[in-house]
């Protein structure tokens, strides 16, 4: 069984990623294509680049995107930690399988039921809409994806050391956050880091929940794909897909050494113990 | 805070108070919602602002309920039943996101395997590889497969290239499209929690039935496949649900004749202005998906209690 990878097994992982990876890779090739012709190679340019500094539509469209998902994404990530908090640690409570329901639904729920039934809320309760909805409506679905990340980082969690804590007298406050929060970090953190992309990525729901002035970037990339492949839609993917790659790399790389260092601790605390 | 799960545990009012935050945004923001859903969808469309009829004004209080109640209508529903564009669309969605889920599954059961007995070394960066996707936008990656399947695109420069095809092939607007970019998109759906489960996997079972004479691709159907169907039922939910739904791939990769209900309810509501009857159509693609939503979650809730 030891005999390393089968040819089999290596053949799969190969056509698996080529299929994962090449469709973005061509799309950040042609991003540098001299030509307004997307698929007729006319020689390497970043031109492209210049021409989407200059318009100020788009970038207005990003900075609304960028304020929206930092801010979903943050409380987002208190009230979906609280909601794993809940789901592992509150035992039972009435209503507890409607809340788990509640985590669990968005998930998985069509973006375009999730946009509409918050649209008519928002109706119904007569907010206007803009920035404020479609942060709210990012909030809501997003804080389901960091319950879920943060969930499973507190159900291998050992509650010895909280319970230590408690006994030697540090108030519940206290306890979460020097003790239970350190360890869970990597998860909430990551959680944030989805919570950005999602709302970064999101057409469906900013669409419905959005007013007149709140244009969003995914907004206007769709208005633009809809009318055909342009070299400047390359270059803004390519960019966001830059933006995300460099992020993610560096959290997870982050996150591996802090788990690295904190395993070094662990045995040198057993050794010396 | 006491590990008791027979009883119910004493709570304090911070207790209660992580519990009330969090249920309360959830209880407003995603569940109030569907019930005003469920509202308008029994309205009758007006050229008003808000464009339905008829509204409700809590300050008119039990005189406005009762005309409330006395102005709903299944008309919507009825309307739904009569054109065939409904539930024609409901059917052809239903049976795209089947298919693509079957394509799904055997396309990333390769990939969640190989993952699972590659070196212990490499399986991080692996499934980093497979995460990273799906962080990048979905809009942007559906784009990227226009610029690829167009008549004069990638694909088709290529294979004429080849001198596999002297007629280019016209992949782009239609269902064939729709397939590839629902599982290009949902691919790491279903890897992720695949792996996860392969990963588990006890391999001295299948060396002790290998011991015993068992050819591997035995082994694999009697011993691989059956322990890793709660991660094959959990990704093949991930992708079915949500696809049935699906706007952005069918409206940019799909043709004229791909007829998907995330698309018809977005015209009726953003073309048509039709606010109760995308409300009524909202309401019927919640029943149908009721069911595997509630198997999705019981499945997850189960997996979240073994620790997964």
């Amino acid at each position: 069984m030891r005999q390393g990878p089968s040819w089999f097994n290596v053949t799969s992982l190969v056509l698996g990623f080529s299929f994962l990876y090449l469709p973005i890779v061509l799309l950040v090739i042609y991003s540098f294509n001299d030509s307004r012709l997307v698929t007729v190679w006319g020689g390497f340019s970043t031109r492209w680049y210049g021409t989407l500094l200059g318009n100020q539509q788009l970038l207005d469209a990003a900075w609304v995107t960028v304020r929206v998902a930092f801010a979903s994404a943050t409380i987002a990530t208190v009230l979906g930690t609280l909601a794993a908090l809940v789901l592992v640690r509150s035992g039972r409570f009435a209503g507890r399988s409607l809340f788990s329901g509640m985590v669990y639904a968005p998930l998985v729920m069509p973006e375009v039921i999730l946009g509409l039934s918050l649209l008519l809320l928002f109706v119904a309760i007569d907010q206007a809409r803009g920035f404020w909805t479609i942060m709210i409506a990012h909030t809501t679905f997003a804080m389901c994806y960091v319950a879920v990340v943060v969930q499973s980082r507190l159900a291998g969690f050992d509650r010895s050391l909280e319970e230590a804590a408690q006994d030697l007298g540090c108030p519940p406050a206290r306890t979460f956050l020097s003790i239970t929060l350190p360890i869970i970090l990597p998860g909430v953190v990551a959680g944030w880091m989805l919570a950005f992309t999602l709302s970064l990525d999101d057409l469906v729901i900013a669409s419905f929940t959005t007013g007149p002035e709140a244009t969003t970037l995914p907004m206007k990339i769709y208005s633009q794909v809809r009318l055909g492949v342009t070299p400047e839609i390359n270059a803004i993917c390519t960019i966001l897909v830059g933006v995300v790659t460099v992020v993610v790399v560096f959290t997870s790389l982050l996150t591996k050494r802090r788990e690295v260092r904190r395993a070094q601790d662990m045995r040198q605390a057993e050794a010396q113990a | 805070m006491p590990e008791q799960v027979s009883t119910r545990p004493r709570r304090s009012l911070g207790g209660w108070l992580l519990i009330a935050v969090p249920y309360a945004w959830l209880l407003f923001f995603f569940l109030a919602p569907f019930f005003i859903v469920f509202k308008i969808s029994l309205s009758e469309i007006a050229v008003a602002i808000p464009p339905y009829m008829p509204t409700f004004d809590p300050a008119d209080g039990w005189n406005g309920l009762v005309e409330l109640v006395g102005g709903l209508s299944f008309d919507n529903y009825v309307w739904l039943t009569q054109d065939d564009l409904y539930w024609k669309s409901y059917i052809s969605s239903v049976s795209i996101a089947a298919i693509s889920t079957l394509i799904t599954l055997l396309v990333g059961f390769p990939i969640a395997y190989g993952m699972a007995r590659a070196p212990k070394e490499w399986r991080t960066t692996l499934l980093m590889l497979v995460i990273l996707p799906f962080w990048t936008s979905f809009l942007i990656r559906v784009y990227a497969w226009i610029g690829i399947l167009k008549n004069e695109g990638l694909l088709n420069q290529f294979l004429l290239w080849l001198g596999l095809i002297d007629q280019p092939l016209t992949i782009l607007n239609t269902n064939l499209a729709v397939y590839i970019g629902i599982v290009y998109s949902y691919l790491p759906f279903l890897v992720l929690p695949l792996y996860a489960n392969l990963e588990k996997l006890d391999t001295s079972l299948l060396e002790a039935a290998a011991d015993l004479g068992c050819p591997p691709w035995r082994s694999f159907w009697t011993i691989t496949v059956p322990l890793a169907i709660p991660g094959v039922i959990a990704g093949c939910f991930l992708v079915f649900i949500p696809a049935v739904g699906e706007f952005v791939i069918p409206d940019l990769l799909g043709g004229s004749e791909t007829l998907m209900i995330g698309k018809t309810l977005w015209m009726e509501f953003f073309t048509n202005r039709d606010w109760p009857v995308s409300s009524a159509v909202a309401v019927i693609l919640l029943l149908i998906l009721v069911v595997p939503i509630v198997l999705f979650q019981n499945q997850q809730q189960k997996a979240a209690e073994r620790g997964l």
